[in-house]
């Protein structure tokens, strides 16, 4: 079967195993050698693709137990993130840590350690995993935690699928008083700006920052800082009495049933979309608002299959993280070079960040940017320059993003790869899992 | 969570059917009582329903080919529930069920004998309490036995006309009976079949349905889920046989 990541690019064939029960995937492991599982298929390059085979593994889907008391909740790895808000978001409780798309695999967020906004102050989801099961090379099922088998623990959080297979997951749920997020949003003239709103907001839950890639010059790095809270259930009432404490998500609205030419973005719209967008922050900023939890956290959902805006060829996404010394002279550099090429999206998202958790998980203190670019065959080597700029200031590329970093650069920013090496050669698995990923980058 | 105080029966929890529709039910409320032959199957469906909706779930072992415990059954529920849905079926192999008894045998007793026996017995209960609906999930193969499939389809129309039968029995007595055809359903059942689009329903678009038909205002007392089904079995069962037999279907 040929598969892809959300970015389309690569499609690759793979044999392809459908697997319903924790049974059905340990006996998949064991038939194959270079298998690889696979949550959603959100990640955006050859993750999730198999080398020989992918294990699908949505199926082995059920939750298993929430204590209210502990508010630590277990559930198959295959259960959906948009489930468990769907399931826990009435009764007052919400997921440690989001991304920014909620159709996502609880696996696939242990295995990328996925960041929110929240990243700064919570640190990412694995940070919030208790334990899990991991199905080995040979089909045997371990239990991981801090206590038990703690060296696979770190390694399978944000290890790409690499140590094996993750059957179930335990993690802390938070209480919420309401289903809505009381958001302030603040302007930044430029990229100074933006850092310094951005920490700023470090007491904040969450912050993000979307940065008009159009602007130059003076204002590179123009940007609106989006500050959230979950807000209290005073708050909601305040504002419209008649609000639900907890609204239920709508259905998507839009949907991308085709394709789109690659003329459908051209500068002139968007640019003028940007100049809209931006002057209609500038307009909100200062007023708080309160927000649906959906559109706050999952803006890009609300448009199904998104991703075909880009065409048949695909796109990439281009996600990096500085450290914080020196993060102001290196972003600008990397947003100029983008901005002078005319290839980057017409928006980035910048976030801060704290440490990772796992051996090969992505973030580290600073800050995180990242935009999209079609694929074209003029990509690949500005972002080869772009990456050296990023590999000398000590940063990093997100793997769950990656379609294409080289080798070089990957090695030369995961200082923990060796011990990641050593782990999956010590369990066997670095014999029985493989994506293209892995075998791209030699991990 | 509002509970209701009102308990389902689901026989067959374990299919992608039963599982949708058990948690429809518990989502709006009620208990639920699963059923199934592997208790441990069961079992995970339960666990995930619980988690999901915070209902009560119970679980509850039932071959319905074993038709000597069936009361034994009955009497180790927690309660006679108000609803009781059966999903269980088997679809078989047309080939192997035209060369081998034992296989034609499994596909008419698991989709006829085993759950007619059983709500017959579900029945007399209902009717003796005076409330009570009973719904089975049938087929649009029970409308006209295709060459493709006709040991599936004859033991799905027994089992249609044992409801109809069933219904007319039991209005009287103040208990409903649903008749359930789904058409095409994406499902452990059909996975790796080509299935046409506008055809096919959605496990969950199924449970939707029952709950809807079951349970909701405007009931009814059969349905397809999707409603471009009823024009189409109309138009296939009214085709006379001299011209029906010679078609490839
Ligand atoms: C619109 C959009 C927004 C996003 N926003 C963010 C964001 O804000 N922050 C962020 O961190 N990420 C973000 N992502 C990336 C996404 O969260 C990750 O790629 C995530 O891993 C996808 O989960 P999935 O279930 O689709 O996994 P897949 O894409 O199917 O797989 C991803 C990786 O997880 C592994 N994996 C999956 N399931 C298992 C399992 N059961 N056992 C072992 N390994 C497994 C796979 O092998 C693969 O290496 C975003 C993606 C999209 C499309
Ligand atoms: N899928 C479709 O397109 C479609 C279309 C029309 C009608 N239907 C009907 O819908 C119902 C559910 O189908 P499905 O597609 O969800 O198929 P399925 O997954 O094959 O479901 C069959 C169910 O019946 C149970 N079962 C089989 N034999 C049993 C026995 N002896 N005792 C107890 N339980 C038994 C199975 O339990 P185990 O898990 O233990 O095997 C399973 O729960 C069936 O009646 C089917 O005929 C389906």
């Amino acid at each position: 079967m040929i598969l892809e990541g959300w970015g389309r690019y690569p499609r690759l064939v793979s044999e392809v195993f459908d697997c319903r029960t924790p049974a059905d995937a340990a006996e998949a492991v064991a038939r194959r050698h270079g298998v690889i599982a696979r949550g959603n298929g959100r990640s955006y390059g050859d993750a999730a693709l198999g080398d020989v085979a992918t294990l699908i593994c949505r199926g082995i889907g059920r939750m298993k137990r929430f204590d209210p008391e502990t508010r630590l909740l277990t559930v198959e790895a295959g259960v959906m993130l948009s489930d468990i808000l769907d399931a826990f978001i009435p009764r007052g409780y919400f997921p440690p840590v989001v991304p920014g798309t909620k159709f996502v695999t609880v696996g696939g967020m242990i295995a990328s350690d996925v960041h929110g906004k929240n990243h700064h102050r919570d640190g990412g989801f694995g940070a919030h995993v208790a334990s899990f099961k991991l199905i080995l090379q040979d089909g045997e099922v371990l239990n991981c935690s801090r206590n038990e088998n703690a060296d696979l623990f770190f390694a399978t959080i944000g290890g790409m699928g690499l140590t094996g297979v993750i059957t179930e997951a335990s993690f802390h749920m938070k209480p919420i008083e309401t289903g809505w997020i009381h958001q302030e949003t603040v302007v930044a003239e430029d990229l100074r700006e933006a850092l310094a709103a951005l920490q700023a907001a470090d007491e904040s839950s969450y912050s993000v920052a979307w940065i008009d890639c159009l602007a130059r010059g003076a204002s590179l790095g123009r940007s609106l800082i989006f500050v959230g809270e979950h807000a209290k259930r005073e708050q909601v009432v305040a504002h419209k009495a008649e609000r639900e404490t907890f609204p239920s998500p709508k259905k998507p609205r839009l949907s991308l049933p085709m394709d789109l030419p690659a003329w459908a973005l051209n500068r002139t719209s968007v640019s003028a979309f940007n100049a809209a967008y931006f002057r209609a922050g500038v307009r909100k900023a200062g007023a708080p608002s309160l927000v649906h939890w959906n559109p706050y956290f999952f803006p890009l959902d609300g448009i199904h299959q998104w991703n075909r805006l880009y065409g048949r060829s695909g796109f990439l996404q281009h996600q990096c993280v500085v450290p914080d010394t020196n993060a102001l002279p290196v972003l600008s550099e990397i947003l100029e070079r983008f901005a002078g090429s005319g290839k980057g999206s017409f928006l980035a998202v910048l976030k801060k960040l704290g440490p990772g958790t796992g051996l090969l998980s992505f973030p580290m203190p600073g800050y995180t940017l990242a935009l999209d670019l079609p694929v074209t065959e003029d990509v690949f080597p500005l972002l080869e320059e772009i990456d050296k700029v990023i590999v000398d200031a000590g940063g990093r590329l997100y793997l769950a993003k990656d379609a294409r970093q080289s080798r070089q650069t990957f090695e030369a920013s995961y200082p923990q790869l060796a011990a990641f090496r050593d782990i999956r050669r010590a369990t066997g698995g670095d014999a029985r899992f493989a994506s293209r990923l892995a075998t791209r980058l030699g991990i | 969570m509002n509970r209701t105080g009102k308990s389902v029966l689901l026989l067959g929890a374990t299919s992608d059917i039963g599982r949708a529709t058990a948690l429809t039910y518990a989502t709006a409320g009620w208990d639920v009582q699963l059923a199934g032959r592997h208790l441990e199957s069961v079992q995970r469906e339960a666990d995930d329903i619980g988690t999901r909706s915070g209902a009560n779930v119970s679980v509850h072992r039932l071959d319905i080919l074993d038709s000597d415990r069936f009361s034994d059954f009955v009497m180790g529920l927690p309660v006679l529930p108000d609803t009781v849905v059966c999903v269980i079926g088997e679809l078989g192999e047309q080939d192997r069920a035209e060369k081998e008894l034992h296989h034609a045998s499994l596909v008419m007793r698991t989709n006829f004998e085993g759950p007619a026996l059983f709500l017959g017995l579900i029945a007399d209960l209902f009717a003796a309490r005076g409330h009570g609906t009973i719904v089975g999930v049938s087929s649009v193969a029970g409308d006209r036995g295709r060459a493709s499939n006709y040991v599936y389809g004859a033991a799905k129309a027994g089992f249609t006309a044992f409801l109809s039968g069933l219904r007319n029995r039991l209005t009287k007595a103040g208990a409903r009976v649903v008749t359930v055809k789904p058409g095409f359903v994406r499902t452990r059942m059909t996975a790796g079949m080509k299935l046409p689009g506008l055809l096919t329903a959605e496990p969950k678009e199924v449970a939707g349905a029952i709950f809807a038909a079951a349970e909701e205002k405007r009931s009814r007392d059969v349905i397809y889920v999707r409603s471009i089904w009823w024009p189409l079995m109309t138009v296939i069962r009214s085709i006379p046989e001299p011209l029906f037999k010679r078609l490839k279907l």
